[in-house]
């Protein structure tokens, strides 16, 4: 299901020829992507219904979560189930904050930068002992783990969730607090998390991250230690994560314990799927079009779900490589 | 009063830990033989106990209900394997688990579509109502003991056919080698369907049982389908009688957990702080055991022989 043809045999530390043709059409693909983004606010003040700023605002909040279980999922290969905790205690976290006066993001974000790290280090550290399905079942129960925590919080809401009196600042400036200017602060969060990704990946150590998806052996015959490599891009995902859950709560202004059911883990991974897995900007495109998608149906019908069960199924059943995937078989045939 | 609240806890614990074990025996055998990740394994088991609903009203016996929803389970099964698991065989993990999800936003949205959003509930059959009285003071309703019985009966008759019976041979063999299998002339795609055919029946008769005690609702096989994993995990994958003491464990240590860690961490904690911790600590109290046998055994204590 990768999106680039991964070789095998390609040794950590060299360059990898194979990836070229790929890596020329990714900048341009993310730097349209990005100017589309920078120029939503624009397109609204001329006439596009606000609705929309705060739909994509949303989606760009999704595409941050996307975009770090892409890292563990697309390009480590493991199929983390129990993604939505990490925004879950991230919006937690903020809302706990926020609560007791607190407001302050620069004292908000090292503690949910410290708390989803070390979630996802000693779920990591549990999980990883196991692979493939059992490595799925464990990590949705990690995740529903914090799901019952959550509700079992009384003290802030429990199973009514956590209605936020104010909004985060920034240096006692409110970035916040208007529409526009949130909705750039989340792209610039998005730009930045898209930024350290790819540096990631294209770092040795997200080389051997890559190769250790395709054969775990080889790599650590090789002499690198893959579990401790895995459980590092876990936990830098975990942290990415917690970073749209606080996002999530300043727009939102609540919490509760439903950011983190498993469902809203599985539409993460499906987002993942649908914009084309281990892509990076994939992930961003599929959490905008599941966001549109899910905006538009459930408009069409408070049932849309009969509608969107069956769009992921056959979305899995008839399309390869997702969206990106079309995108880049058309471009391919110009070529 | 603190040793008949103990007794009438472990009975309900042993009554989760056999629910669990109906739905578990499906999906690890389905994972074990086919190796197949089927998430929609909870819905089957919300499904069955919506049939029981609607065949119970219908034909005014249980007995008669449960059958009827039984079949009927199993006709849904069977046509979502033709129509969708069939395809999904062959494929890595990650689209397994993404189409089967989405058949389970389908389903459960369909389930409240015609069944509606609130809770349901199918009576307690006559012959089945009333108590037993285990000793002084301690009343225990004969319906959860028919259920307890039932599902021993069901564990038993599983055990008889895996170990005993040439179709349990050939799954015993499946789970171990499921292309070596194949290449001794067994034709697979039969065997999976009985599999999977089996695997819905348990995860059917295990929510048409548990109709009557629990609230039928949208979104109820989905609790179970994530506590069945749990106990998969610790049983190990692909293992009946992994699955069997790994449902047991998590069942009585979860009921148990819920109902005497309060009084357990009173003797160390004002009221207040215990109350709030322990209902923290007990929500989570499964999960810590299943890290715990992971860390000490990540095969699960009764992995399938052959698995590696």
């Amino acid at each position: 299901m990768s999106a680039t043809p991964a070789l095998p045999d390609a040794a950590p530390g060299e360059p990898q020829a194979f990836a070229l043709p790929a890596r020329k059409r990714r900048p341009l693909i993310a730097i349209i992507l990005f100017l589309a983004l920078a120029a939503v606010p624009l397109v609204v003040s001329l006439g596009l219904p606000a609705h929309w700023l705060t739909l994509v605002t949303r989606a760009m909040i999704f595409a941050i979560a996307a975009l770090s279980l892409d890292l563990i999922l697309g390009v480590g290969g493991l199929v983390s189930f129990g993604h939505a905790a990490f925004i879950g205690i991230g919006a937690y976290v903020t809302g706990i904050m926020i609560t007791e006066g607190r407001t302050e993001a620069l004292l908000i974000l090292p503690v949910i930068f410290v708390l989803c790290g070390l979630f996802a280090a000693v779920t990591g550290a549990v999980s990883l002992r196991t692979k493939g399905v059992a490595f799925i079942m464990i990590t949705l129960a990690f995740g529903q783990m914090a799901f019952f925590l959550a509700q079992a919080l009384s003290a802030y809401g429990g199973d009514d969730g956590l209605t936020l009196s104010d909004r985060s600042t920034l240096l006692g400036f409110k970035p916040f607090a208007s529409r526009t200017s949130f909705y750039y602060v989340v792209l610039a969060a998005l730009a930045g998390c898209y930024l350290l990704i790819s540096v990631i990946v294209a770092s040795r150590f997200g080389r051997i991250l890559r190769a250790a998806r395709e054969n775990a052996t080889r790599v650590t015959v090789t002499g690198f230690d893959v579990s401790r490599i895995r459980l590092i891009a876990y936990v830098i995902s975990g942290m990415i994560a917690g970073l749209s859950g606080f996002l999530l709560a300043n727009q939102t202004e609540f919490v509760s314990p439903a950011y983190m059911s498993w469902a809203r883990s599985g539409e993460l991974i499906f987002m993942v799927v649908l914009g084309g897995v281990g892509s990076l900007h994939g992930a961003i495109i599929g959490a905008l079009a599941f966001l549109f998608a899910e905006d538009a149906l459930s408009r069409l019908t408070e049932h849309w779900k009969v509608i969107f069960g069956p769009m992921i199924v056959l979305f899995v059943l008839f399309t390869r490589g997702g969206l990106v995937g079309i995108i880049g078989r058309l471009g391919r045939r110009h070529d | 009063m603190t040793t008949s609240l103990l007794i009438v806890q472990i009975l309900n614990g042993l009554q989760l830990g056999i629910l669990l074990f109906l739905v578990a025996a499906g999906l690890t055998l389905v994972f074990g033989v086919m190796d197949f990740i089927n998430l929609a394994h909870g819905v089957q088991y919300m499904l069955g106990a919506y049939l029981a609903v609607t065949f119970v009203a219908l034909t005014g016996s249980f007995v008669l209900g449960l059958v009827l929803a039984l079949a009927a389970a199993l006709v849904i099964g069977l046509a979502l394997e033709f129509l969708v698991f069939r395809h999904l065989y062959e494929r890595d993990h990650l689209d397994q688990v993404l189409a089967t999800f989405g058949l389970i936003l389908l389903l459960n949205q369909g389930v409240k579509i015609v069944w509606g959003a609130a809770p349901l509930s199918v009576p307690v059959p006559e012959f089945l109502t009333g108590s037993v009285r285990l000793m002084d003071g301690i009343l225990y309703p004969t319906y959860r003991f028919a259920l307890i019985g039932s599902g021993l009966a069901v564990a038993g008759l599983l055990w008889f056919i895996v170990e005993k019976t040439r179709t349990g041979m050939l799954l015993r063999a499946g789970a171990s080698n499921a292309s070596m299998v194949s290449a001794l002339g067994v034709d697979i795609r039969k065997l999976f369907m009985i599999v999977f055919a089996f695997g819905t029946m348990l995860a059917g008769f295990a929510g048409a049982m548990a109709a009557p005690i629990l609230s039928v609702e949208p979104g109820m096989g989905d609790s179970i389908l994530i506590l069945a994993f749990v106990v998969i995990v610790v049983g190990g994958i692909g293992s009946i009688r992994g699955a069997f003491v790994g449902a047991l464990i998590v069942g009585l240590v979860d009921t148990l957990g819920r109902s005497f860690m309060n009084d357990l961490l009173r003797l160390f904690m004002s009221a207040p702080s215990a109350r709030a911790t322990g209902a923290a600590l007990s929500s989570m109290l499964i999960y810590l055991v299943m890290a715990m046998v992971l860390f000490v055994r990540p095969e699960g204590l009764l992995p399938a022989k052959g698995r590696s």
